[in-house]
């Protein structure tokens, strides 16, 4: 078997609906996990950019992309390399603490320059931006405390330089 | 603008007669209502099935006899779920189709509404492409898209839902409007240069050389080019089930086609070529049978039009994405003669030593009759396969010698395709005589056609080659599971021969002896005032020889029926 990899993949595609169902066919087809997905408009209205990470072996991955490429609906489609793009995710981390274990938290938080965007006697949100590997450095510290609920925005991606995405 | 107002189902017709569409083949229903109405006194001719299967069958069989993309006009719900065995039948095998649906009014879209199905969420695997129409307006665009996504780069089916309001609804928009596909780039097939000097050089490097010719190459209309290249190559053309036809196969260098149940010589070829080129293939399972085993020696070379084929089923040394005929016209003058006589001399020495053949002792026998067939149309007539033993035989034993004359479901092996396409076949090229070659397992999932065929006067001619059991699965059965037969038994067939009778213009005959092959062919050839049908009563358990069994290699062949008592090992390859 092939060594399995996450990919960040960025599609460009219309704007319209069904798109999507027909780009999560072509993972699910494939038995590939989709770990994030980001939908938004484009700077240009009619046409939509997704950033999906998903886990697999190249090969399949490379397949998926091919089959990707051939749908109507996608503009095109690009595989990235972490080191010629930039990648960013921000997460909501809600932990339960009390005034006790308050300091050593937004130490954490700190460090990790993350921002405190609620605040209770019995509760805090985090939110922390940056490359994934950050947030997972972050959350797995912050796992000491009680987390009530975590939410991942999910990879988004932009070629470095005059690349295009 | 238009000066006389229409409604969204008028325009729809009005545009399907400027794309120069013939037929339409169709089963109305309520959602469909616009659209049939604005049918009448229309140029297009709406043939009218008994069952929406066999319109996407039709459209399909249309579609392979003349190369032109097969049109469908289905109701909403059931009746566009009846279609999608024939639209994957057709997306298996790259055939253009446009399939058009009724859908309940925009507004109940979602609701559960009578006769509602999401029919552009259950067909999306199956299509090329599709729509959800969304305004009146809009038609006349998403018509000549269809037209243009289904019939240009690989060929598919597109699909078109219509709510009914919008085809009830007034039309006030352009009939010839702009195409609006950005994301669409079949490109003009222009292979690149140095990939096709790659593949040159490798060609002329080459002693046993094999070229693989399969449905693209006949798609893109390459029959002459490939013959050109054959010859000035001197190498040898073998080809796929759906390539029938590209290559003639009265030619010294043709092998056949290759394959799970391909000739010896063919498979001979593939194990012991030094070079392979497939042409419009895409390598798929029943032709290489073991991936890891295949052509690996050989240099091997891919050329398709589709580049998502490259590297999915076995890694190439040269890929070529392009139109199957200019990649080859390129390659004609870059390549020379090759050294291959005693390459010729092995093969030839394969067609004698293993030639496709059957024993004449024991009853009639359905290689008998499709080879008398093959003897007596010469390649002129077009054969229209079920899916089955029968389909594999005839193959094996019905000669092709011009393109778009066979026409087999290979990739999906749907059974019950054979008499709607062929029904299909004749209304598109009915200067030739159609022969529907089934079993009658299939046949008995589309016969209610027969009326279709009766009503509009098709002479089209079905040999039901009829053993009483499902035989392939009866086949595989005996081989591999000791001969525990399930399911396969066909007890309760009617008698073919009366059936059709019932019809109004149909004809039967009934066939038993092996003596009267050539006489029962040749009435029913002479008879042109509707569908026949033979019911040819051959011997039941008959096995097809030579076969690849699946997940083995190519070099595991099993030339002939094993001698009795040898268990073959269970197969490890899918079905």
């Amino acid at each position: 078997m092939n060594d399995i990899m996450i990919h960040t993949i960025s599609v460009y595609v219309a704007n319209r609906p069904g798109v999507l169902a027909r780009i999560a066919q072509v993972f699910a087809r494939r038995s590939f996990n989709i770990d994030s997905l980001v939908v938004s408009p484009s700077s240009d209205g009619r046409y939509s950019r997704m950033t999906i990470a998903a886990q697999g072996s190249a090969e399949g991955l490379d397949q998926i992309i091919l089959q990707l490429g051939k749908l109507v609906d996608v503009m095109r489609c690009v595989d990235h390399a972490m080191d010629t793009s930039v990648i960013r995710e921000m997460a909501l981390i809600k932990l339960r603490v009390d005034p006790v274990q308050r300091t050593e938290a937004l130490q954490i938080c700190e460090h990790f320059a993350g921002k405190t965007v609620d605040m209770t006697e019995t509760s805090m949100i985090i939110m922390m931006n940056g490359n994934s590997e950050k947030l997972d450095a972050c959350i797995n510290m912050l796992r000491k405390f009680d987390l009530v609920e975590l939410v991942r925005t999910g990879k988004v991606v932009m070629a470095r330089g005059d690349g295009g995405t | 603008m238009s000066e006389i107002s229409m409604t969204g189902g008028e325009a729809l017709v009005k545009c399907l007669e400027n794309a120069g569409v013939k037929y339409i083949f169709g089963l109305s229903g309520g959602a469909a209502l616009p659209m049939f109405d604005a049918l009448v006194g229309s140029k297009v001719k709406l043939i009218l099935v008994r069952h929406e299967q066999g319109a996407a069958h039709m459209a399909d069989g249309f579609a392979r006899a003349t190369g032109r993309p097969g049109v469908v006009l289905v109701t909403s719900g059931p009746g566009a779920t009846n279609t999608i065995t024939g639209i994957l039948t057709a997306h298996m095998d790259s055939v253009p189709m446009i399939v058009l649906t009724g859908q309940t009014i925009s507004s109940m879209i979602g609701k559960d509404a009578f006769q509602e199905a999401d029919v552009f969420g259950t067909t999306m695997p199956v299509v090329k492409h599709s729509y959800l129409v969304k305004a009146t307006n809009d038609i006349p665009r998403i018509i000549r898209e269809a037209f243009h996504i289904a019939s240009t780069g690989r060929p598919g089916p597109v699909l078109i839902d219509i709510p009914k309001d919008y085809s009830s609804g007034a039309f006030t928009g352009e009939l010839f409007p702009e195409m609006d596909l950005p994301g669409y780039h079949p490109g003009n097939g222009d292979p690149d240069e140095a990939q096709v000097l790659a593949i040159a050089t490798a060609l002329n490097k080459s002693r046993r050389p094999l070229i693989l010719a399969g449905h693209g190459a006949l798609q893109a209309d390459a029959a002459e080019a490939l013959l050109a290249l054959a010859e000035k190559l001197k190498a040898p053309v073998t080809s796929t089930l759906l390539g029938k036809g590209v290559f003639p196969e009265s030619h010294p260098l043709a092998l056949g086609m290759l394959g799970m149940h391909g000739t010896a010589y063919a498979n001979k070829a593939v194990v012991e070529c030094d070079l392979i080129m497939s042409v419009g293939s895409r390598y798929d399972d029943r032709i290489i049978g073991k991936a890891s085993m295949f052509c690996r020696e050989a240099v091997r070379i891919h050329i398709d039009i589709d580049k998502s084929e490259f590297g999915r089923m076995i890694k190439c040394d040269h890929y070529c994405q392009g139109d199957a005929r200019k990649v080859l016209e390129q390659l004609l003058p870059l390549v020379g003669e090759l050294k291959t006589e005693s390459w010729l001399e092995t093969l030839d020495g394969y067609k004698k030593r293993y030639p496709l053949g059957y024993k004449l002792r024991g009853g009639l026998k359905m290689q008998h009759i499709l080879d008398t067939l093959s003897d007596m149309t010469k390649g002129e007539a077009i054969i229209v396969t079920d899916v089955g033993q029968h389909q594999m035989w005839a193959a094996q034993f019905c000669k092709t010698e011009i393109p778009h004359t066979w026409l087999s479901s290979g990739g999906a092996g749907t059974m019950g395709y054979g008499l709607p396409a062929g029904i299909g076949a004749a209304l598109g090229n009915p200067k030739r005589q159609v022969w529907v070659v089934c079993g009658d397992g299939g046949f008995q999932m589309t016969m209610c056609e027969l009326a279709t065929a009766a009503v509009n006067q098709i002479p089209v001619k079905v040999l039901v080659l009829n053993n009483r059991y499902l035989g392939m699965v009866r086949q595989w059965q005996t081989l591999f599971y000791d001969d525990r037969k399930s399911g396969v038994d066909l007890e309760g067939n009617p008698d073919f021969a009366k059936l059709v009778e019932c019809y109004p213009g149909g004809k039967g005959f009934t066939l038993k002896r092996a003596a009267d092959i050539r006489k029962v062919l040749q009435r029913a050839m002479d008879y042109n005032e509707g569908p026949c049908v033979i019911d040819a009563i051959v011997e039941k358990t008959d096995n097809l020889f030579p076969m690849i069994p699946p997940g083995a290699a190519v070099e595991d062949m099993i030339i002939d029926e094993p001698k009795s008592n040898r268990k073959l090992e269970k197969p490890t390859g899918s079905t």
